[in-house]
């Protein structure tokens, strides 16, 4: 079956590498001459290599994003595929990868630090100054009240478990490490992350 | 992975068994299809359901959730009785051959030492028995009757294949049929490779299932060759690192553990975890912990650590109970015990079970910070979504701070696949609006406490106050400053036994055996050591090449430890140091070097030659793999199958009429939640819960392209009992545990089929778990409303593959 498809309707029946796979193996491909207007988007185009966030295959990721790099340009990304050099992916992504982009700008992201006060149903805007002061002051207050020196056996245990914290696994090892460094120097014990679960 | 990726195409036989990795890891998958495509290998699944995995199989059993053990025990029984072991493996790379304590022992369902009102056992009887040499009595000829070979036949001599039947609903041939395909990787050229993921660890007995396939693979001598082993496919893209660095209740970086509340002098808490060997001549590679931690104590708290102060082990805080683990803290939290909480990239709500008690729980926090790039369930647990979350905010007092976070996409740094590669990433473009990378939200809060104390004084401040702080940007450490850090450095010159200097005070170190105990290295995660040195950034490395044509690309990042691609790859060649065979040929040992050389890095001492009768197995103090557990696992040396808490069964068919046994006897669940187990009579199905491929967790349905490729919360229930319930595809129904409701689409299917078991079919219910009230997908329930609060008795995690609803229209 030989079915003629430029490049821009590859991309929309792709569905971003979606659906890729199987139409390739309809030996569904674009013409090559339009191969160029793909090049010449892409050569204008920052590549930026990552991993896929999602599942621990590791994946290796391409992404593109707009701005020559300049101290006073923002970089956005606009596309993102595999990387053909990665000898685990081989430049494949699966259904959930090839959602990336919609992740980086999902309507859910969060941009602001918020506060929900007692009883409200509502956030508030507030500034990280005042998020940190507010936050660090809670930890304080209970830790200070609650730390155990030494337990009824007189035992130093020297923790505090009234407040707990659960790591993020989809963070990198450097969020990791530094999070444990802190949550350890505090005493901290009821501390988990997705490996518990 | 004790294996890797690509490694699979090596493989011979691949079960896919407690996972579906087809539709949860489809690029990893590949190589599995790579696998039968070129190398001739077969694929088998075992799974409650017919998955996509099992679309591609060549062969499939379907196995009664929470019965894995069932069949893994028929597995071992059968390979015993048809001796269909790989003998000279099992001779000499097992513990086969070593004789246990007299007073050891199994009866009616549970090991010797059982005490009842703590649901726990006294392991004293767990252990080898020691000769007047000091090393542990053994018996080449395996036929002492307390070798481990002999009790490990007594024990699973219980699990014909009738009765492994009558538990797991596989009918008795079909049983056989597979047995005999994984029984014929015993010869030493043919492997089989086990791919499991939380489909064998959500389960009350989850760590053991994930024991006796291990057992099956050192029966098979499959462990440490190419195409072999036991393969953990994990789940988030950083699950690995996280457990790697020992962000858990209990751990320390590296898998090093806190001390407990009774370990207060530090040699004995050190000397406890120094594992000398126990057979003569062995490397136990254990015995350098001290070297680990004193490391990190440096790296933690620099000049503070002295031999003096014992490196700070009063600051390190001590465990008053096992585990802090997530079951236990939402257990105090819903009791009213918690103050504050933080969820940085993590959402309980939806991931923890009984959402109705975590609900509770977390309206009973002063605050909760959240930290995280979206809009989570979590972050809003207090705001009311009509049916989806029924809450009265005004009745909610926690104050909850949200704080957004970078993505992947903005964030630079490494993070660990499933194979423990680090692979170093970059950031494409900034955060949307004034979000800030978690690395700078952790460093900024630091320096905030730290300021409060250093104003006011406080409890006990040192940890906090001394800690190593020397980031060029005191707010914002970078991803460097870090993974140099955690690498490690000298912190003096280091000398060989010579008196030559091996390495400069200040430089890298390239290897964890640098480390030393007297205080002059430095490393935060000493198994990561090795990954940025003086030659700089392993992990950043880009060389795909594969000079053996084994699929090992040494030059691709870096994997722990020491950039082995194949844990245990001693054991790939034969007691003579020779590869089992050509095709399976991995490491050797080359007599003119006078080094152990191959596709890897060898897992063993390199130039240890095979004359010297050290073992494969270098982190155990016998050098060899373990069949019989000793006191390593809570719940007992041999794994034997126990019913899910809530099962559809009555009783365990092993031990029929002894309800202490019915499930894991030392698994803990607290009283509120024993009472919230529902009864096989209300609730007849069996449930599991389960990811679809267009989806990852609770994240994708804020991503419009997987929001629109699977929009709406389904269930799956088969032919069977959607007659039975009255219910059409496309109909309403709703499921109901003890403990809450859910309401989906039923999605009607021949992939579920009813079981035989006992005197009665068994229907399961599939429940894909993608779905909540936040998100571009159409909104959904929580399915954790269903699902019980009780998790394996040795690592807590929950049991969402094993519980029981009804179904009824709605």
């Amino acid at each position: 079956m030989a079915i003629n498809v430029t490049r821009r309707q590859f991309f929309k029946l792709g569905g971003a590498g979606l659906a890729s796979s199987s139409l390739a193996m309809m030996g569904f491909a674009p013409e090559p001459a339009e191969a160029s207007i793909r090049q010449f988007k892409l050569s204008h185009a920052k590549e930026t290599r990552n991993t896929c966030t999602y599942c621990s295959v590791g994946c290796g990721i391409l992404m593109y994003s707009k701005g020559d790099g300049s101290k006073n340009v923002e970089q956005d990304v606009f596309h993102i595929e595999g990387d053909p050099d990665h000898p685990v992916s081989r430049g494949s992504l699966c259904p959930k990868g090839a959602g990336l982009l919609d992740f980086v700008h999902s309507e859910g992201r969060l941009a602001y630090p918020q506060v929900r006060e007692a009883g409200s149903d509502e956030w508030k805007r507030i500034s990280w100054d005042e998020a940190y002061a507010r936050i660090a002051r809670h930890m304080k207050d209970d830790r200070d009240a609650n730390f155990v020196r030494r337990n009824a056996q007189g035992q130093t245990v020297n923790h505090w478990t009234t407040t707990g914290f659960l790591a993020a696994s989809g963070s990198s090892n450097e969020a990791g490490y530094i999070t444990h460094k802190v949550v350890r120097s505090l005493g901290m014990v009821a501390f988990d992350n997705q490996a518990r679960v | 992975m004790t294996n890797h990726w690509v490694d699979i195409r090596n493989a011979n036989l691949i079960i896919v068994m407690g996972g579906n990795a087809a539709e949860a890891h489809p690029v990893g998958f590949r190589w599995v299809t790579e696998a039968i495509e070129h190398n001739n290998a077969e694929l088998i699944t075992i799974d409650p359901r017919f998955t996509r995995t099992s679309a591609v199989a060549q062969d499939r059993a379907f196995i009664r959730t929470g019965t894995d053990i069932a069949f893994l025990g028929g597995l071992i029984s059968y390979l015993i009785e048809t001796d269909q072991i790989q003998r000279e493996y099992v001779l000499h790379y097992t513990d086969a051959a070593l004789i246990v304590r007299d007073g050891y022992g199994f009866e009616d369902g549970l090991f010797s030492g059982y005490d009842e009102s703590t649901r726990s056992y006294d392991k004293q009887s767990w252990m080898y028995e020691m000769g007047d040499d000091g090393f542990v009595r053994r018996d080449e000829s395996l036929r002492n009757s307390r070798c481990v070979y002999q009790l490990l036949r007594e024990h699973y001599a219980r699990y014909t294949p009738e009765t492994v039947s009558s538990i797991t609903g596989i009918p008795v041939e079909t049983l056989q049929r597979l047995w005999k395909k994984m029984a014929a990787t015993c010869v030493p050229d043919k492997t089989m490779t086990f791919c499991y993921a939380l489909g064998w660890t959500q389960h009350s007995t989850g760590s053991q299932i994930v024991r006796a396939a291990a057992m099956v693979q050192l029966l098979l001598g499959n462990m440490g060759l190419p195409g072999g082993g036991v393969n953990a496919l994990r789940g988030h893209s950083n699950i690995q690192g996280l457990t790697d660095l020992g962000l858990l209740s209990q751990l320390l970086p590296g898998y090093l553990t806190l001390a407990n509340a009774k370990e207060q002098d530090y040699a004995a808490y050190i000397d406890k975890r120094t594992k000398q060997p126990t057979v003569e001549g062995q490397v136990s590679y254990w015995k350098n912990y001290e070297k680990f931690h004193v490391s990190l104590m440096k790296s933690w708290f620099g000049d503070a650590a002295t031999e003096t102060n014992q490196w700070c082990f009063e600051w390190l805080p001590k465990l008053e109970r096992p585990l802090y683990d997530v079951l236990d803290t939402f257990e105090r939290m819903s009791k009213g015990e918690m103050t504050g909480y933080f969820c940085q990239g993590f959402n309980p709500l939806a991931s923890f079970p009984d959402r109705a008690k975590v609900t509770r729980a977390l309206s009973s926090l002063k605050y909760l910070v959240v930290m995280d790039p979206l809009n989570t369930e979590t972050s809003e647990f207090w705001k009311h979504y009509g049916e989806y979350n029924d809450v009265d905010s005004s009745a909610i007092d926690t104050e909850v701070f949200r704080l957004p976070t970078c993505c992947f996409a903005e964030d630079e740094g490494s993070i660990v696949n499933s194979a423990r590669w680090l692979q170093w990433h970059w950031a494409a473009a900034p955060p949307p609006g004034d979000a800030r990378p978690d690395i700078r939200i952790m460093a900024e809060l630091y320096r905030e406490l730290k300021r409060l104390y250093e104003a006011e004084g406080g409890a006990f401040p040192d940890p906090l106050l001394n800690l190593t702080w020397d980031y060029k940007i005191a707010d914002e450490p970078s991803p460097q400053e870090l993974a140099r850090e955690y690498n490690g450095r000298a912190l003096a010159d280091l000398v060989d036994a010579e008196g030559n200097v091996t390495r400069r005070a200040g430089e890298q170190l390239s290897g964890f055996g640098e480390l030393t105990a007297d205080g002059k290295t430095a490393a935060g995660c000493w198994i990561f050591t090795g990954c940025w040195t003086e030659d700089g950034n392993q992990m950043a490395r880009r060389d795909n090449s594969d000079p053996y044509g084994t699929g090992n690309t040494l030059g691709w990042a870096w994997a722990w430890p020491a950039n082995r691609r194949i844990l245990y790859n001693r054991a790939s060649a034969d007691v003579q140091g020779r590869p089992w065979g050509p095709d399976k040929a991995f490491i050797w040992w080359d007599s003119e070097q006078g080094l152990w050389v191959g596709a890897d890095v060898p897992d063993f001492v390199a130039t240890s030659p095979p004359s010297q009768g050290q073992m494969p197995f270098i982190m155990q103090p016998e050098g060899v793999g373990h069949l019989f557990a000793g006191q390593s696992m809570v719940d007992g040396p041999f794994p034997e199958h126990y019913e899910p808490f809530e099962s559809p069964v009555k009783d365990n068919l092993l031990h029929p009429g002894n309800s202490r046994a019915r499930a894991n006897p030392a698994a803990r669940i607290f009283d509120d939640d024993r009472e919230a187990l529902g009864k096989p009579e209300d609730f007849p199905h069996a449930a599991t819960t389960y990811r679809l491929t267009e989806h990852f967790h609770f994240w994708t349905k804020h991503a419009e392209l997987n929001a629109i490729v699977q929009p709406e919360q389904f269930v799956e229930i088969g032919e069977a009992l959607a007659e039975e319930i009255g219910v059409a595809a496309g109909d309403w129904v709703k499921v109901s545990s003890n403990r809450g409701s859910i309401r989906a689409v039923a999605v009607v299917t021949k992939r579920l089929r009813p079981m035989q078991i006992g005197s009665r079919q068994v229907h399961h219910v599939g429940i894909p778990l993608h779905w909540g009230f936040t998100g571009a997908a159409k909104k959904g329930f929580l399915i954790n409303a269903l699902t019980p609060f009780v998790g394996d008795a040795n690592t807590q995690t929950p049991e969402y593959k094993s519980f029981t609803v009804r179904v009824e229209k709605a």
